[in-house]
C-alpha cells in the first residue's frame, strides 16, 4: 500500500472515532506540551540572561575588578567561600594605580553599593539600592536622566549632597509632588534631588527603579561598606571586545604588584566579565533542560504505552477487517504499514495539539508571570519528531501482530 | 496403475491425466486450476483432523464448476487452498501455470490479489468504506494509480448494475446490492477464477437467484467460476458440479448427470 494512502487511512480512522482518538493521543500530548513549555521557560530565561539581565549588570565591553565575584548562580563549596572571604577588598588607594595602567581611550568608574533606607517629608521610608559612583559610571551603562540631570563633574569630585533617583522610588517617596529639587534623607543627612533617572525595567517580578545614584565622594559611601575608604567595584570599560582581556592584562599585574602576590600565588582578586557571569548560567540551564526534558519523557512513555495498548485493541477489533485486506491481497508489509503509521499519525496528531497547548501555556506564563518564554523553532521539529518517534515506537508490535495473523482465522473471527 | 485411475472420480480423460501420476509436471495453460493429492490436517488440541485427504481436480479455463458437500466434508479447506488463504500439508496445487503449494505468505498475498476474485456467504465488505472504495481495495495492493483504481473501480460496478450507488456504503445497501458490490470488488482485477464461498447463504430466494444469473452471465462471457455451496439447486447452476464427502472427492458429473442424480 502507498505511503499516502495509508496515510488517509489512518485520518479516516482517527475521524471516524474523534473522542478515543484524542484520549488516545492525550498522553503525548501533555508529553510534548510540558516540553514545550518548559523549553520555552528555560530559553525565554537564557535570552532574558543573555540580552538584558547579564547586560545591565555588566555592561558592553567591560570588566569589574572585585575582590570576589558578586554574581555567583550554582554552587560555591565552602572552602571557596571562606577563601573569598579572606580577600583583601579593593580599596580607593588601588584606583589611582589602575587607572593609571590602562591606555588612553579607556573609561573607568568606581562604586559601592547597598540597600539603604531612604526617607522624604511626603511618604514613610522607603528601601532604596544606593550606589555611590565616580569616573564614567553613566557613560559606562549608558545611563541617563528622564528629568533633570546627571551629577557635574564638580559634584563627583567634591562629593556633593545630591542624588539622581529611580522612577519607582520617586513614586513611592514623592506620590503627590514633583520630586526635583526637593530633599531625601539617608542616613541622617539630607540630599537633594537633582534628576529622574530612566526606567531599568525588571525581572522575575524584581523591579531595578529603586534606585538611588550619589556621587562616591557624598557622606553616602560610608552607608555603603563598613571598612572604610573600601569599595565595591571598580568598571574598566575597552574600546572594543578584542581590548578587553589586554585591560584585564594591565589591572592583574597592578593589582598582583600592590598585593604583593608571588608568582605562584593565586589572584586574590576577581575580574569579572559578561562572560565569566554567563558561565554560571549556562552551567544551571543544563540541568534546567534537563529537567525540563526527563519530566516530560516519562508522560511521552506513558502516552506510547497507551497507544501502544489501543493499538492492540484496534487489531483485535479489526481482525476481521485485516482477514479482508489479506483475502484481497494485502502483504505482510502492506497491513504492518497501516498499523504504523495509524499508531504514528494518531501519536503525531497529539504532538502537534501537544505543541499548541506547550505554545499557548508558554505565552500564558509569559503574560501572567514576570518568567520571560520563548517559543523557540527547533523545539516546534523536535516535538514533531517525538511525536511521530512514539508512534513508531509503540506501532511496531501491534502493527507487527496484525501483520502476522493468519487470514482463515482472521476471516472466521467476527 | 489403471486401478487407482479408476478410483478417482474425474469428468473426463483429459482431466484424469493432467492430474493423475504427472506430479511435478507444470500442467498446460488449458488448466486454471490442478491439485495433485492434496491434503491438510488440523491439529484439534492434539486430535489431528483430517480435512482433505488427498484432493485430485482439475478445472479448465472457462469452467464453471460448483463444489458440494455437507459440513465437515472438507469444502471449506478446499475453498480455502483453493484461494490461496491456506497452503496443502501435502500435495501440488498448480494454479494458473504457478506451483502455489509451497509458496510463502507475502507470494499467497500478490497470487490472491492477481488470480482469485473473493465472493463470500457474509459479503466480508469493510462496513465504513463506500461501495467504491471497497471496490477500489483489491487495486490498492495491486500499486494501481488513483484515477485508474477509480476508473476501474467505476466501470465494475457499473457492471453489476450499481453505477448510481457508488458513494453509498455497506449499510446503505440491500444484500443482494452488497453481494454485488463484492462480486464487482472480485472481478476489478480481472482476476484467473471468481472463488464464492455460499454466495447466496444469506440472501433470500428471488434475490439468490439474481445474483446466480450475474454468475451464469459471468460464465458465459468466458470467466472461470468457482462456487462452493451446500444447497443442491444452487449448485445446479454450474456446468460441473464435485462433491466432497470425508475429504475426498465422492463424485465430479457434469450438470445434466448431477441433475439426473439429484432427481432420482
Amino acid at each position: 500500500m502507498p505511503f499516502f494512502e495509508a496515510v488517509k487511512l489512518a485520518f479516516a480512522t482517527i475521524r471516524v472515532q474523534k473522542l478515543k482518538s484524542f484520549f488516545t493521543a492525550l498522553g503525548v500530548c501533555i508529553g510534548v506540551m510540558f516540553l514545550i513549555a518548559v523549553v520555552s521557560i528555560v530559553d525565554g530565561m537564557g535570552r532574558y540572561m543573555e540580552n538584558d539581565l547579564i547586560g545591565k549588570l555588566i555592561a558592553i565591553n567591560s570588566f569589574e575588578l572585585r575582590h570576589r565575584p558578586n554574581i555567583n548562580i550554582g554552587d560555591v563549596d565552602r572552602a571557596t567561600w571562606l577563601e573569598y572571604n579572606r580577600r583583601p577588598r579593593i580599596l580607593e588607594s588601588d584606583v589611582q594605580p589602575v587607572v593609571d595602567a590602562l591606555p588612553s581611550g579607556t573609561l573607568w568608574s568606581i562604586y559601592s553599593e547597598a540597600g539603604v533606607q531612604v526617607e522624604s517629608e511626603y511618604s514613610r521610608p522607603r528601601r532604596g539600592n544606593v550606589t555611590a559612583v565616580d569616573g564614567d559610571y553613566f557613560e559606562i551603562k549608558r545611563f541617563g536622566v528622564t528629568d533633570g540631570r546627571l551629577f557635574t563633574p564638580g559634584e563627583l569630585t567634591q562629593g556633593s549632597n545630591v542624588v539622581v533617583l529611580g522612577p519607582d522610588l520617586v513614586k513611592r517617596l514623592f506620590p503627590t509632588v514633583d520630586a526635583l529639587g526637593r530633599q531625601v534623607k539617608i542616613g541622617g543627612k539630607m540630599y537633594t534631588v537633582v534628576g529622574i533617572g530612566e526606567s531599568l525595567g525588571s525581572a522575575f517580578g524584581m523591579s531595578f527603579d529603586n534606585y538611588v545614584y550619589a556621587p562616591f565622594r557624598s557622606p553616602i559611601h560610608r552607608l555603603l561598606n563598613r571598612e572604610a575608604h573600601a569599595i565595591d567595584a571598580l568598571v574598566v570599560q575597552t574600546p572594543t571586545a578584542d581590548a578587553i582581556t589586554d585591560g584585564q592584562e594591565r589591572v592583574r599585574a597592578v593589582m598582583r604588584a600592590r598585593h604583593q602576590l608571588r608568582p605562584s600565588q593565586k589572584d586574590n582578586f576577581s575580574l569579572q566579565t559578561a562572560d565569566t557571569a554567563l558561565d554560571f548560567w549556562n552551567k544551571i540551564k543544563g540541568y534546567l533542560v534537563l529537567a525540563g526534558i526527563a519530566l516530560p519523557a516519562f508522560g511521552l512513555v506513558v502516552g506510547a504505552i497507551v497507544i501502544m495498548n489501543i493499538m492492540l485493541v484496534a487489531v483485535a477489533e479489526r481482525t476481521h477487517e485485516i482477514g479482508i485486506r489479506k483475502a484481497l491481497g494485502a502483504k505482510r508489509r502492506d497491513i504492518l504499514i497501516q498499523f504504523m503509521i495509524e499508531a504514528t499519525t494518531l501519536s503525531t496528531f497529539g504532538a502537534a495539539l501537544g505543541i499548541a497547548a506547550g505554545a499557548g501555556l508558554a505565552l500564558l506564563i509569559r503574560s501572567t508571570t514576570p518568567m520571560p518564554t520563548f517559543v523557540a523553532p527547533w523545539s516546534i521539529v523536535v516535538g514533531v519528531l517525538i511525536g511521530a518517534g512514539v508512534g513508531v515506537i509503540s506501532g511496531v508490535y501491534p502493527a507487527s501482530r496484525a501483520s502476522l495473523l493468519d487470514p482463515v482465522a482472521a476471516l472466521r473471527q467476527e | 496403475m489403471s486401478n487407482a485411475t479408476e478410483e478417482v472420480p474425474l469428468s473426463t480423460t483429459a482431466e484424469r491425466q493432467v492430474v493423475v501420476g504427472a506430479a511435478g509436471k507444470v500442467p498446460s495453460k488449458d488448466w486454471v486450476i490442478v491439485t495433485r493429492e492434496i491434503t491438510r490436517e488440523y491439529d484439534m488440541g492434539g486430535e489431528v483432523v483430517r480435512a482433505l485427504r488427498g484432493v485430485n481436480l482439475a478445472v479448465r479455463r472457462n469452467e464453471y464448476v460448483a463444489i458440494m458437500g455437507p459440513s465437515g466434508s472438507g469444502k471449506s479447506t478446499l475453498m480455502n487452498l483453493i484461494g490461496c488463504l491456506d497452503t496443502p500439508n501435502a500435495g501440488e496445487y498448480w494454479l494458473n501455470g504457478q506451483m502455489v503449494s509451497t509458496m510463502r505468505d507475502d507470494d499467497l498475498a500478490r497470487v490472491r490479489n492477481k488470480e482469485i476474485g473473493f465472493v463470500f456467504q457474509t459479503f466480508n465488505l469493510l462496513p465504513r468504506a463506500t461501495a467504491l472504495h471497497n471496490v477500489e481495495l483489491p487495486l490498492v495492493y495491486a500499486g494501481v494509480s488513483s484515477a485508474e483504481r477509480k476508473q476501474r473501480a467505476n466501470d465494475a460496478l457499473a457492471s453489476v448494475g450499481l453505477g448510481n450507488r457508488v458513494h453509498h456504503r455497506p449499510n446503505e445497501l440491500s444484500g443482494g446490492q452488497r453481494q454485488r458490490v463484492a462480486i464487482a470488488r472480485a472481478l476489478v482485477n480481472r482476476p484467473s477464477i471468481l472463488l464464492a464461498d455460499e454466495p447466496t447463504g444469506n440472501l433470500d430466494s428471488s434475490t439468490s437467484e439474481e445474483i446466480m444469473k450475474v454468475f451464469a452471465q459471468l460464465a458465459e462471457s468466458g470467466q472461470t467460476v468457482i462456487m462452493v455451496t451446500h444447497e443442491p439447486d444452487i449448485a445446479a447452476h454450474a456446468r460441473r458440479v464435485v462433491v466432497l464427502r470425508d475429504g475426498l472427492i465422492a463424485s465430479d458429473d457434469r450438470r445434466e448427470k448431477f441433475a439426473a442424480k439429484m432427481g432420482n
